[in-house]
């Protein structure tokens, strides 16, 4: 079948032009008809029941744990805690791992570059534990500049939180070598893997990352669940920050022990749907061949650059390696004006500040137009985001 | 011919408002200053305010955004002159019944202002049209000399 054809949303929305998978992807098929399915046969609470079906979903359940420790070559499944999100995964190692490791003088570095997700966690533990808040200056086209990042790592850097791919400029961050001089220097290596994971291999192992987070709605599975990768010996010296069913062990009177990790990490009737959902998209993912993926859209990019460069006033970011997305901006108009001219094409792309204040503030724009694209895109979807710019440009031809 | 909705939006004379915006800038001596952000898109406007014998005396803005919030801040400015805080605040409710609904009861009091109806079709950017309407709103629900 025919990529595209693997997408429902396509034929909703025949007219439209999807450009905003760094936002969110589509969903293929397959993934819809688990959650389908799941709902339909195997709905029963997990880790709890003792009938068959709570049994038989239960290992449903676990068996996706043990697929995303093999699509991301973690060493063991228990390295694999479900979250809502990678925002609920970064969030969940600020709150329990930080106050854990970090002490008032030591430091805390992140790049300019990171999304508000990656940022605010780190500037509010910093905060709260008396460490000073490191941010390495960004590349001018908006990227990550591993060059400064590392020249910041020193004794004193208990904590480096970077994304291995950018959400605005796109640029891809060798974590290793950065990894490689936190860890000689004492400190841990914090990653937001949720541009990476649809576009590029995972291997955390081979990366140096002691922790790695991500979502499933970004690699064309549902929303409302993710996966933050732990190193085990790191998690379990991490305390539970939500309390309740499934976490624990015995329950006493004026003490409770913990489940063993990651059930420790996972309070509550977990989103079940949400990780049968995850397990197909992981499923799909393992349909394609990544290396392809990579190439088509690496020409859509460079399809997009070209054709936008060629448009009097444009401004790009990134450059022609980013994963999958093209910021820019048209000289004196504001992103919002061309985002609603577009609109009006039936183009969607996000505009905004892409939940990245602090590199709006460094690029100095008060926000950007992002084209993102997914497996589903092609040629003629750039063509149509082209001419759309090109129309916004004469909109304003008189007054700019 | 009709203007299509886009066109409708961006006509030349709401251009021409936004890139050459009247009382645009800062008074050198003001009653009221009200700054206002729209998170999701990060415009800031600041308005400003000099009231006497009862009446909105001078009024300027400034900030960054999109053509259409500085376009409603010029007329926005331009029609609240000479007009008493219980005038403005009527004003204000009926340009936000305007851009929500389409049309609003008493609407040829706005003036000029109304050329921007045409927010109406475009909901996302209704925040944008109302954002300096706001301001003005807050600057004079407040009683006294303020920042």
């Amino acid at each position: 079948m025919r990529m595209r054809e693997q997408f429902p949303f396509f034929a909703a929305h025949p007219e439209l032009t999807y450009l905003d998978s760094a936002a969110t992807s589509q969903k293929p098929q397959a993934v819809l008809a688990a959650l389908h399915d799941y709902y339909v046969e195997d709905n029963a609470n997990v880790h709890r029941g003792l009938y068959q079906l709570a049994y038989a979903t239960t290992e449903k359940y676990e068996a996706v744990r043990q697929q995303i420790a093999a699509h991301i070559h973690a060493a063991r499944p228990e390295e694999i805690v479900y979250t809502r999100s990678t925002t609920d995964g970064l969030n969940l190692v600020a709150a329990s791992f930080g106050p854990v490791v970090v002490r008032p003088g030591d430091e805390i570095l992140v790049s300019g570059a990171e999304h508000h997700s990656n940022f605010i966690p780190w500037q509010q533990l910093a905060e709260r534990t008396g460490a000073t808040f490191v941010i390495a200056p960004v590349q001018a086209d908006g990227n990550t500049d591993a060059a400064q990042v590392a020249q910041l790592i020193s004794s004193r850097t208990k904590i480096v939180a970077l994304a291995s791919v950018t959400n605005v400029a796109g640029g891809a961050v060798a974590i290793r070598p950065l990894a490689d001089r936190v860890h000689a220097n004492g400190g841990f290596m914090v990653v937001d893997g949720a541009q990476q994971i649809a576009h590029l291999p995972v291997d955390v192992q081979a990366m140096g990352a002691d922790f790695f987070a991500f979502s499933g709605h970004k690699m064309y599975g549902p929303t409302g669940i993710g996966t933050l990768y732990g190193r085990y010996d790191l998690l379990e010296k991490m305390p539970p920050v939500q309390f309740g069913g499934e976490m624990i062990d015995t329950v006493m009177d004026q003490d409770t022990t913990w489940a063993e990790v990651p059930l420790k990490f996972e309070a509550g009737t977990p989103n079940i749907a949400g990780v049968i959902g995850l397990g197909a998209a992981f499923d799909f993912m393992a349909t394609l061949d990544l290396a392809a993926v990579r190439a088509h859209e690496q020409a859509l990019v460079a399809r997009l650059r070209t054709g936008l460069a060629a448009i009097d006033g444009i401004q790009l970011y990134g450059d022609e390696a980013s994963i999958g997305i093209v910021s820019f901006n048209l000289t004196g108009v504001h992103p919002h004006d061309v985002a609603t001219i577009l609109d009006e094409a039936q183009v969607a792309v996000r505009a905004g500040h892409h939940c990245a204040q602090p590199l709006m503030a460094r690029l100095g724009v008060p926000a950007t137009v992002r084209a993102s694209v997914g497996v589903y895109n092609n040629e003629a979807d750039i063509d149509r985001l082209i001419a759309a710019v090109q129309s916004a440009r004469r909109v304003f031809d008189a007054v700019i | 011919m009709p203007l299509s909705k886009l066109d409708q939006l961006y006509r030349q004379v709401i251009l021409d408002e936004a890139y050459h915006p009247r009382h645009h800038g800062t008074l050198p001596d003001y009653d009221h200053s009200v700054t206002l952000q729209n998170p999701s898109c990060g415009d800031v406007l600041t308005l400003q305010l000099k009231l006497s014998d009862g009446r909105v005396a001078d009024a300027k803005f400034s900030g960054s955004g999109c053509t259409i919030s500085q376009a409603s801040g010029s007329l926005m400015t331009d029609l609240i002159i000479g007009k008493t805080p219980a005038a403005v605040q009527q004003l204000v409710e009926t340009f936000s019944t305007l851009v929500i609904d389409g049309h609003a009861p008493a609407e040829e009091a706005l003036g000029d202002a109304a050329i921007l109806k045409g927010v109406h079709d475009f909901p996302a950017r209704i925040k944008c049209a109302t954002l300096a309407w706001k301001a003005a709103s807050q600057a004079l629900s407040k009683g006294e000399r303020h920042d």
